[in-house]
């Protein structure tokens, strides 16, 4: 750790760990001495914005967590819903942005590996994986390079441990070229009277380290890479990126599953972020217990380890059981079977202190949740940034624009936050384990429960350009975008995960910015019914004069009562009737039309009615479990003119509509990004059954045309054929990566 | 009378993924499914084979390099030997290959990428319910799914008429734009000379299930469970 032992030199060593001089006086204060080198070092992580969020957690309060369908809220591992007859959905959506700026390939695979274990450590199967990406724009070669390999490492790690990938979004800015944003959402099925989760006592229970050895990588990870600003030095941070074994996650996941399934687990907790400290210390604090660790027991990669390395390494792959002595041998059994290293490294003890011991020497003695709960909390200062009503006053839809509208039609489809993102999704094994119903690239993802119909349906959406010109907005789009492509299947949206990634929140703006979104992600939560039970906050994303968007990342998890019955994005046939769902207003600010053809990133975001955006949700699922939608899509990125055109390329149909009439200008009514939409066809002869329904829910509709032929025909606008609209749409992304085989 | 069920062994190595999804089509398809581990020296009276898709111990070495030398290994050695169906499947191609059972070798795609996608595949002989030419929709999900073999060797392969499956249009026409991998000749299978052991890139035990999409593997599925019965008989 060279650049470890220069800071070390230059400042004291709390300062060097990430701990401030108050942090410092708290810590001496709570001990009632001065903390030696390895327990500052525990500290410094623990207390680290990353594993702490003493930054967030004021705000995060304030979300609403509580539901009938909410077996498990924020503050374990992961979420989990009731999905009825005793069956469970674990889920939880993280960060890897950091690692992924220095070390795209294995910063992403990395991201995948931890993600699954928090889901294990649930006692769930995981069975799904998502990953909303965002990168800077493609002609830059090191965006290329980042994306390729966040994409490759994805699969990598994805692909060989077994887990699906079944959806995600992949979107550009120039503010993430000097800081990609990789969020991961994993999803898992447990039986409800099965979950694991933390219980209280258990004075005398092994502590047993499965897995992987512990090694020199990814010290610091939590404190030194995601508790920062990137620096220009920041590829020399490269040690502290982890190195991902996919095979051994693959064989921690059946040994966890297996000593679950088999009763021989008191709990369990997954290492992560902090290590050994974070998962000894938390299962701790969580049973009500001390505990005494023995770092000579902890199966070491290399010699030499000093305490301080081997509590806060993040080697990959490693479980934490905590097992009743009587367990202990066939639990190693277990283990043993699968090939996999297993250490009994200490134990829960009675009282709260946790103690290391290295060489026989006692090197920590502090409270566990000291560590664990009691971390600082902070109020930061907030303030709006000034430049908002600069932006805000130039309102694209304002604009005149007498450009062609085929060429913007065109420049829309192929623009890379809109095109196909095959060239990503086909890196990823999206089939394995048998349960996708419907794979990447959809509104939603549909996973199967294992010998029944009912499924979830699964999407993770964000938009960085409405979080910029409004970050309350920016946030409630995003529940609400979430929620409608799980409704437009056919699901009922039923909670939350979210990934919330912003700037330095010591900079009053961001805090500003990151207060708004957690207030808009809280209003259209409780609006549509989608409680949050958990998420992952991710600051400090900006380097130099570059900050990212604030994008607030939301998962959603729907129920789909029998997937046989989903609704699908595809035209299927000629002759049908296109409807649009709710209404088009003029909204061009912050669209794609308007970054891409008008070239700027100004103007306010749509408005959003969360009721009207409800009951648009309620006539989705009604008329899907009702059989009486052929197709149905969201209408958002791109507007109408967008969800029609991949609603005909995906079913390989053409249309003839007429959008005229609506009082807006051609390219507004073509591409405005009014909420709550959605663009459907109706069963043949069913037409008038869903206009009812639309009445009776309260939903404007309007049809538009017809279903038909081999071209787009937008009456008294324009047409083009489905061939070059496919090929625009298809080939811009592979185009931009330089690939040539088929 | 109830109908003969055979019994399908498939077997889970460190690192296998498609096992569970093997066992369950065996199982949709009217088999009876047998769990075997790679540690078992014998295949407890199983009617047939299947060896999964996966990464068994990493693919760190070479795809299928270190499975091979299983124990259980041996034992689907013999079976093979004694004309026993043997199905690989992705990982299990590549296992039976890099244990010699059948011919040819898998690298790395062409385009150096992982690749999962719906793909058709033809039919290149008669194999009990597939005919000839018959074309089957089926994922493929590899990284190293390019079949290749010395010039000589492939000449062996084609006069012999080991070649199963070749990558094609959805009509049928074998053509190098419907190759997704850039294996030689276009073969996404192949089998031994005596007929019993199958393996192909593709996975059959995706492609079963209406309620999934196109049901491409269930001939593969048939023709296994064919051999199997065929060879129950004989020895009635």
């Amino acid at each position: 750790m060279p650049e470890v032992a220069e800071a070390l030199a230059a400042e004291p060593l709390h300062r060097a760990l990430g701990l401030t001089d108050d942090e410092l006086s708290a810590i001496v204060g709570r001990l009632g001495r001065e903390p030696n080198r390895t327990e500052l070092a525990m500290f410094g992580a623990m207390w680290s914005e990353h594993c702490s969020y003493k930054s967030s957690k004021l705000h995060l309060r304030t979300l609403p967590t509580e539901g009938e369908r909410i077996l498990v809220g924020p503050g374990q591992d992961a979420g989990v819903v009731d999905l009825g007859d005793g069956d469970a959905c674990v889920f939880k959506m993280e960060s890897h942005s950091h690692p992924s700026a220095i070390e795209p390939y294995q910063g992403a695979a990395t991201g995948v590996g931890g993600i699954i274990r928090d889901v294990l450590s649930m006692g769930a199967r995981p069975v799904a994986l998502l990953d909303p990406l965002r990168f800077g724009p493609l002609d830059d070669p090191r965006n290329r390079y980042l994306f390729g390999g966040v994409v490759a490492g994805i699969g990598s790690y994805g692909n060989c441990v077994g887990v699906p990938t079944v959806g995600g979004e992949v979107k550009f800015a120039p503010c993430h070229s000097a800081n990609p944003t990789v969020n991961v959402m994993c999803v898992g099925f447990a039986r409800a009277d099965e979950l694991q989760t933390a219980r209280r006592g258990g004075d005398g229970n092994v502590l047993i380290l499965i897995g992987a050895r512990t090694g020199r990588d990814g010290i610091g990870g939590v404190s030194v890479l995601a508790s920062r600003t990137l620096a220009d030095d920041a590829h020399e941070s490269r040690p502290s990126v982890q190195i991902g074994d996919p095979f051994a996650e693959k064989l921690l996941v059946e040994v966890c599953l297996e000593l679950a399934q088999r009763g021989l687990l008191w709990s369990v907790q997954d290492l992560g972020g902090a290590g050994l400290t974070c998962a000894v210390s938390e299962s701790a604090a969580k049973a009500g217990m001390g505990a005494d660790l023995d770092l000579d027991a902890v199966p070491l990669r290399q010699a030499g380890m000093e305490p301080f390395e081997i509590l806060t390494s993040e080697s990959q792959e490693r479980m934490l059981a905590i097992v009743r002595p009587d367990d202990v041998a066939a639990a190693f059994d277990v283990c043993r079977r699968w090939g996999l290293e297993a250490s009994a490294v200490g134990a829960l003890s009675p009282g709260v202190i946790l103690t290391v011991t290295h060489g026989n020497e006692e090197v920590a003695r502090l409270p566990a949740a000291a560590l664990a709960d009691e971390a600082p909390e902070y109020d930061r200062p907030r303030a709006r940034p000034g430049w908002l009503d600069a932006l805000a006053g130039d309102d694209p839809t304002a604009r005149a624009f007498d450009g062609s509208l085929e060429d913007a039609f065109l420049a829309v489809v192929s623009a890379p936050n809109v095109a196909s993102m095959r060239w990503a999704f086909e890196q990823y094994d999206s089939i394995v384990g048998g349960g996708t119903v419907v794979g990447p690239g959809m509104d939603a993802a549909v996973v199967r429960l294992e010998g029944s119909v009912k499924a979830v349906a699964l999407s993770a959406d964000g938009n960085g350009r409405y979080g910029l010109l409004d970050p309350y907005l920016g946030a409630a789009h995003a529940v609400a975008e979430a929620a409608r492509n799980v409704a437009v299947v056919g699901a009922r949206p039923l909670a939350v995960t979210n990934c919330l990634n912003f700037g330095d929140p010591e900079r009053p703006e961001v805090m500003w910015q990151f207060a708004e979104a957690v207030r808009g992600l809280g209003d259209a939560c409780r609006a549509l019914g989608t409680p949050v039970t958990g998420g992952n906050v991710s600051f400090y994303n900006e380097s130099g004069d570059s900050s990212v968007y604030p994008t607030p990342v939301v998962g959603m998890v729907g129920l789909l009562e029998d997937y046989r019955l989903l609704v699908r994005k595809a035209f299927p046939a000629a002759g049908l009737s296109i409807y649009v769902l709710g209404n088009t207003r003029p909204e061009l600010g912050g669209s794609e039309f308007a970054e891409v053809v008008l070239g700027t990133v100004t103007g306010h975001p749509p408005a959003l009615d969360l009721d009207a955006e409800r009951r648009l949700h309620e006539l989705l699922m009604r008329a899907a479990a009702a059989d009486l939608l052929a197709s149905a899509h969201d209408c958002s990125d791109g507007g109408v003119a967008v969800a029609m055109a991949e609603s005909a390329i995906s079913g390989g149909v053409g249309f003839t509509v007429g959008l005229a009439g609506e009082s807006l200008a051609p390219h507004v009514a073509l591409f405005a990004e009014s909420a709550s939409r959605a663009v459907v066809s109706s069963r043949a002869g069913r037409g008038e059954a869903l206009e009812s329904l639309a009445a009776e829910v309260g939903v404007p509709i309007r049809r538009i045309g017809l279903t038909g032929g081999d071209r787009l025909r937008f009456e008294d606008m324009f047409d083009i054929s489905l061939a070059d609209t496919l090929l625009a749409h298809e080939a811009a992304i592979p185009r931009l990566m330089g690939s040539n085989h088929p | 009378m109830t109908e003969w069920k055979p019994r399908i062994g498939v077997v889970t190595f460190p690192g296998s993924l498609d096992d569970r999804d093997a066992l369950r089509a065996a199982t949709l398809m009217g088999g009876e499914p047998q769990t075997l581990w790679h540690g078992d020296a014998d295949l407890g009276g199983v009617d047939a084979v299947i060896l999964p898709g996966g990464f068994s111990y990493g693919d760190y070495l070479r795809t299928g390099a270190i499975a091979r030398f299983a124990t259980v290994m041996d034992a689907v050695g013999a079976f093979a030997e004694d004309g026993g169906p043997v199905l690989g499947i992705c990982n299990g191609f590549q296992i039976l290959c890099e244990a010699g059972l059948l011919p040819g070798a898998l690298i790395r795609n062409r385009t150096l990428s992982f690749v999962c996608r719906w793909v058709n595949i033809r039919a290149e002989r008669g194999l009990q319910t597939i005919a000839a030419g018959d074309v089957l929709p089926v994922p493929i999900k590899h990284g190293e799914g390019q079949f290749v073999a010395s010039e000589a060797e492939l000449d062996r392969i084609e006069r012999d008429g080991l070649v199963a499956f070749r990558y094609c249009s959805p009509g049928g026409v074998v053509d190098d734009a419907f190759n997704p991998n850039g294996a030689a000749r276009g073969i996404a299978g192949v089998r031994n000379d005596s007929g019993n052991v199958l393996g192909l890139m593709p996975h059959p035990e995706h492609a079963v299930d209406p309620d999934l999409g196109p049901t491409g593997g269930q001939s593969v599925f048939g023709w296994l469970f064919d051999a199997a019965r065929a060879r129950a008989a004989s020895y009635a």
